[in-house]
């Protein structure tokens, strides 16, 4: 008998034991944006949210903390990201899902993986030796290579595997009735893939987009690395108003990672502020792809 | 019909295109890396520590130990939370006897939801005020361990949770038929029958370990010297190289730094296929 009580009280302190860690994640999450919003809120207060966020001026040694020309650089450089690495993800995926012969999907999935596995390090280093050099040969005054261009090609490569993941199961999940059906009425293969399949995946295919933009915002070191770190609004170089991918720039990431380590007083603050604005953008980017997803589940 | 045909051409042609451009980015970068990298790697690139200074003389051997180090004592804190975790969703969660519980259980899991969103930079922000800061642990191993936990506690509850529900329904209902409670059927059927799933898991996490960098640039210090305890800084192979190429400004060296980090990144992935591959023939 004393050994069933034993055997039931283990039961009950697993239990305990187990729910505690199942909560941990949560707790961590809270406990990271409590701290964060705590470290920040001297900045705020003393500074002004509004004035922080539409500051165009980002002078630690003069106390003016403005972080719109960062604002503006995580979002050029995603937008880049998206321009270029969409395409290319989607393409790959419906290339996966429905066209390659399995040999060949056995070759170009391994190959994603592992650029899903180069650390970004190793992206940025890449980006310095070789795209940097690339870009400095346009022609226009004031183009150093390091800037907007060069970090979107880079972050391009490094959303590519969650994008074309993600789009390929979505894809691959829409009922074969609706690929046989298509066929059976006549539709050849591509007018199959774009009138039936890709509407059906849609919703899946926009949160894989979404999410990786919640990728492209995150990611710090291969930005630091060859976007240039000048705290400018961006701004055209040229006539041409493409040329504005041609401009330094910083991500907000960047600003955190550069400055924290020396860092103290309001300007230690100011840089959990932008930690705060960084994960609250990046939260609302995130829950948005979830969102799309319990939307188009439930369609 | 044959405009039809022609545009399907088109089409199959730019997806046939984007799958092989894909290949190529791949094969380019990691072709470049190595045939830029390997010519300075030797037996001593890996025997001898970076000598600090602005040449980068040296190797990386205190970089090797340092991310050794960061792997084992960042696991020790991650598996046992990211396990228990992925245990409770799928062991214990469906035969909730309450619906105070139920709600636990969706809150637990949005908690897990949103951890895995969260950018490594807020995780080093985090660390750096909390562990390096507050509770003084310094720029460590065991600041950036317990930050760099965060970072992949959402990876091992993922990776055990595919591994739990891959285990057949009957494993459990047998066990609890003969008598066995919940607990002493995960911890003696269901857990052996997933071990491969999830050291699958566990070694995910150490590749995430391993190219981990921006977590570690604010909480580790930065180091090339050998750790001699826990509260030592340091420097992992991916700072290294990051150090090298923006404030040593030594490019060879990081090529051969970056060569060995990608070498490490492909072996892990052929291991975590061979396991993956042997749960699939079973």
């Amino acid at each position: 008998m004393t050994s069933g009580t034993r055997r039931t009280g283990l039961e009950k302190t697993m239990k305990t034991i187990l729910l505690v860690s199942a909560l941990a994640s949560l707790l961590i999450v809270l406990l990271i944006f409590i701290f964060t919003m705590k470290e920040a809120m001297p900045a705020f207060r003393e500074l002004g949210v509004w004035k922080m966020l539409s500051g165009t001026t980002w002078r630690p040694g003069n106390g003016e903390f403005g972080i719109l020309a960062m604002i503006a650089g995580s979002g050029l450089v995603t937008l880049g990201a998206v321009l270029i690495g969409v395409p290319l993800a989607l393409g790959t995926a419906i290339f996966l899902s429905e066209i390659a012969p399995g040999w060949i999907v056995k070759i170009v999935r391994p190959s994603i993986e592992l650029l899903a596995g180069i650390p970004s390090v190793v992206y940025g280093l890449f980006g310095m030796v070789v795209l940097v050099p690339l870009v400095r040969e346009i022609p226009a005054p004031g183009n150093a290579g390091f800037g907007l261009l060069a970090a979107s090609i880079v972050l391009a490569v490094m959303v590519l595997p969650t994008i074309a993941n993600i789009s390929e199961f979505a894809i691959r999940s829409v009922p074969r009735g609706y690929r046989e059906g298509s066929l059976a009425l006549g539709a050849t293969k591509w007018e199959t893939i774009s009138r039936v399949l890709i509407p059906a995946a849609r919703p899946g295919i926009i949160s894989a987009v979404v999410l990786g933009l919640g990728r492209a915002l995150g990611e710090t070191i291969a930005m630091i690395m060859v976007i240039g770190n000048s705290v400018v609004l961006p701004a055209a170089l040229t006539g041409n108003p493409l040329s504005i991918f041609l401009s330094r720039a910083r991500t907000l990431t960047g600003n955190i990672a550069v400055e924290i380590s020396y860092a103290t007083g309001v300007h230690e603050s100011a840089l959990f502020a932008t930690g705060v604005v960084l994960f609250i953008l990046i939260m609302l980017v995130n829950s948005s792809a979830g969102f799309l997803l319990r939307r188009g589940a439930r369609r | 019909m044959n405009k039809r045909n022609f545009s399907q051409n088109i089409a199959f042609g730019m997806f046939w295109l984007a799958g092989i451009v894909s290949v190529l980015i791949m094969a380019f970068v990691v072709g470049y890396i190595m045939v830029k990298g390997l010519p300075g790697i030797s037996l001593d690139f890996f025997t001898t520590s970076p000598r600090g200074g602005l040449s980068g003389d040296g190797g990386i051997y205190s970089t090797i130990v340092t991310t050794f180090y960061m792997i084992v004592v960042t696991l020790v804190f991650a598996t046992p939370l990211g396990v228990g975790t992925a245990i409770y969703l799928t062991e214990y969660s469906s035969n909730t006897d309450s619906r105070a519980m139920g709600r636990l259980v969706s809150i637990a899991r949005f908690g897990v939801e949103t951890l895995a969103g969260v950018p490594s930079i807020i995780f080093g922000l985090f660390g750096y005020a909390l562990f390096v800061t507050v509770m003084n642990l310094g720029f460590s191993i065991l600041s950036a361990s317990l930050a760099g936990a965060c970072l992949i506690i959402p990876v091992i509850i993922r990776t055990t949770e595919e591994a739990l529900k891959a285990v057949p329904a009957g494993y459990r209902e047998g066990s609890l038929a003969l008598g066995a409670n919940r607990w002493e059927t995960t911890w003696k059927v269901v857990l052996p029958a997933a071990l491969r799933g999830i050291s699958t898991g566990i070694l995910l996490s150490a590749g995430r370990i391993v190219s981990e960098t921006a977590i570690f640039f604010v909480t580790l210090g930065g180091s090339y010297r050998v750790p001699r305890s826990l509260m030592s800084g340091g420097r992992t192979m991916a700072l290294h190289v990051y150090y090298l190429a923006m404030e040593t400004r030594a490019f060879d060296k990081a090529m051969s730094t970056a060569a060995v980090l990608v070498a490490l990144i492909i072996i892990m992935n052929l291991a975590i296929n061979m396991v993956t591959n042997k749960i699939a023939a079973k």
